[in-house]
C-alpha cells in the first residue's frame, strides 16, 4: 500500500480537531477515520511507528 | 442391507428428528467463507490487474480474498470465467516476472481474513473447540506440494496442511479437516478471527517442518512448497472455496448473489465507474453560506467505521470536499468554497472513469 501526505483534519462542521487523516493512498484521495479498527488507519501508525511515514499536522 | 433397499417406509421416524438435522446437519449459511464461488469482484469487475507489492489490504483478485507479493515476482490477478463444473467463475494469478530464488522472508499467497464475530460459535481457544472442514478447487499449471495456513489475528498460532497438485493445468478437488485450536486466542470480535492462507512460494523464515498440529508462532508453509514464482508464465486458480463447522465436506452452499454482495458490502464497496454520481452536495442541501454537507448511507452496516476514498471530484463553485462525522453505516461529508458565494456543491462522477469506494477490509 503506497499512501502518501497523510495530513490530520479538522471538521469543519462539528468543530472536532484531528477527527480524521487525509491522505492518497494507491493514488486514490482517501479520508480515514481515527480508529484502530480501520485497517488503514492501523497500517498508516504502523508506517508512524516504524518511522517511515510522519502525519502533518491539520492546517 | 444393501442401501438401494432402504426405503423411506423402513426408516424409523424416531430415528429422523429436527434435532438431528437442525443441530448435527450443516444446512443452509454454513460456510465461513464469503464469495466463495468467486461471485463478486467489485474492485475489477473481471479486469485484469497487477498485485502491488506488498503485504497490505490491498490486491483483492475477488472481493474477500486478497493476495499479497512481497517478492522479485510479478503476478497479475483476474476473475476468469474457467471453473469446474459447478461453477462459472475462479480467481486466477499468473506470474508475470519470475523470482525462483525467495528471500528468507519473501513469500506470496491468497488470504481471507475471516471476521471473528463470525466464528464465535466455534469456541477456539477453549476446550471445546470445534472441528471444521474446508474444501476447494484448485488448478494450476505448476503440480506438486502446496500448503494451506490458519493462523490467528495476533499471528502466533498457526495450523499448517498440506494438498498436492497431481495433473498440471487440471482442476482438482481439495478436503482438508481443521481441527480447532484449544489454546490461544482467536478473537470474536469484529478483528481478524481466523486468517485462511493459501501459500503459492514462502521463505525460510515462515516455513515450518510442523504439520497437522497448531504451533506457536506464525507459518504459511513447509519447505517443499511449491515456488509458483519460480516459472514466468505458471498459473493457480481457486474457487468453490468453503469452509464449515464438522467432518464431513458437504456439497458448495450455492448463495444468491444479492446475499453475497451484501456480505461483501460490510467490507467494501465501490461507486462507479459507469454507476452515477455519488456523495454529491448541491445547494439546496443543507447549507452554512460557505459549505454544504449530506449524509451518504451504505448498502449495509460495514465492520467498523470505514475509509472514503475518490478517483477525482468535480467542483461547483466550491474548492474543497472531505468526510466529516463517520459511524459503520453512514458518513457526512461537505464541500467548501473559500473563494466563491454562494457555494454550488461537488459531486464524484462515477458516469465517468471515476469512481469512490469505501472501505472497511479487515
Amino acid at each position: 500500500m503506497n499512501i502518501e501526505s497523510p495530513q490530520y483534519q479538522n471538521d469543519p462542521l462539528t468543530g472536532q480537531e484531528n477527527h480524521c487523516i487525509k491522505a492518497t493512498i494507491n493514488g486514490m484521495t482517501a479520508f480515514i477515520p481515527v480508529d484502530p479498527d480501520n485497517a488503514d488507519y492501523a497500517e498508516i501508525m504502523r508506517q508512524v511507528d516504524a518511522g517511515t511515514l510522519t502525519i502533518e499536522e491539520a492546517d | 442391507m444393501a442401501l438401494s433397499t432402504i426405503k423411506t417406509a423402513s426408516i424409523d421416524n424416531n430415528a429422523v428428528t429436527t434435532d438431528k438435522i437442525v443441530n448435527d446437519g450443516n444446512l443452509g449459511n454454513r460456510n465461513l467463507i464469503i464469495n466463495g464461488a468467486m461471485a463478486v469482484d467489485q474492485r475489477h469487475d473481471g479486469s485484469s490487474f497487477t498485485v502491488s507489492n506488498g503485504n497490505a489490504v490491498t490486491g483483492f483478485v475477488a472481493d474477500r480474498f486478497r493476495v499479497n507479493e512481497t517478492s522479485g515476482a510479478a503476478i497479475t490477478g483476474q476473475k476468469v470465467a474457467d471453473a469446474p463444473v459447478g461453477f462459472t467463475h475462479s480467481s486466477k494469478l499468473t506470474i508475470t516476472t519470475a523470482d525462483a530464488s525467495l528471500g528468507s522472508t519473501e513469500f506470496h499467497r491468497v488470504i481471507q481474513p475471516i471476521e471473528g464475530k463470525d466464528i464465535s460459535h466455534l469456541n477456539w481457544g477453549t476446550s471445546n473447540a470445534k472441528t471444521l472442514t474446508l474444501t476447494f478447487h484448485v488448478k494450476s499449471s505448476l503440480a506438486g506440494q502446496y500448503y494451506i495456513s490458519v493462523f490467528n489475528n495476533a499471528a502466533d498460532r498457526t495450523l499448517l496442511k498440506g494438498y498436492t497438485i497431481s495433473s498440471a493445468n487440471t482442476w482438482e478437488k481439495k478436503t482438508i479437516t481443521i481441527i480447532g485450536d484449544q489454546t490461544g486466542t482467536w478473537l470474536t470480535t469484529n478483528g481478524v478471527g481466523i486468517h485462511l492462507m493459501w501459500s503459492l512460494g514462502t521463505g525460510s523464515t515462515y516455513q515450518s517442518n510442523t504439520l497437522d498440529a497448531y504451533q506457536a508462532g506464525f507459518f504459511m508453509a513447509k519447505s517443499d512448497q511449491v515456488n509458483l514464482a519460480a516459472t514466468n508464465g505458471s498459473t493457480w486458480q481457486l474457487t468453490g472455496v468453503q469452509l464449515e463447522v464438522g467432518e464431513v465436506a458437504t456439497p458448495f452452499n450455492n448463495e444468491d448473489i444479492a446475499t453475497t454482495l451484501a456480505k461483501c458490502q460490510r467490507y467494501y464497496f465501490q461507486y462507479g465507474p459507469s454507476g452515477g454520481a455519488v456523495f454529491r452536495h448541491f445547494n439546496p442541501a443543507y447549507t452554512n453560506n460557505s459549505y454544504c454537507s449530506a449524509v451518504q448511507s451504505f448498502p449495509v452496516e460495514m465492520r467498523a467505521v470505514p475509509t472514503v476514498a475518490y478517483s477525482a471530484i468535480t467542483y461547483q463553485n466550491a474548492d474543497n470536499w472531505g468526510t466529516s462525522s463517520g459511524e459503520k453505516n453512514q458518513i457526512l461529508t461537505y464541500s467548501i468554497s473559500t473563494s466563491t458565494q454562494p457555494i454550488s456543491g461537488a459531486y464524484i462522477d462515477g458516469n465517468n472513469t471515476d469512481y469512490a469506494y469505501v472501505n472497511a477490509e479487515l
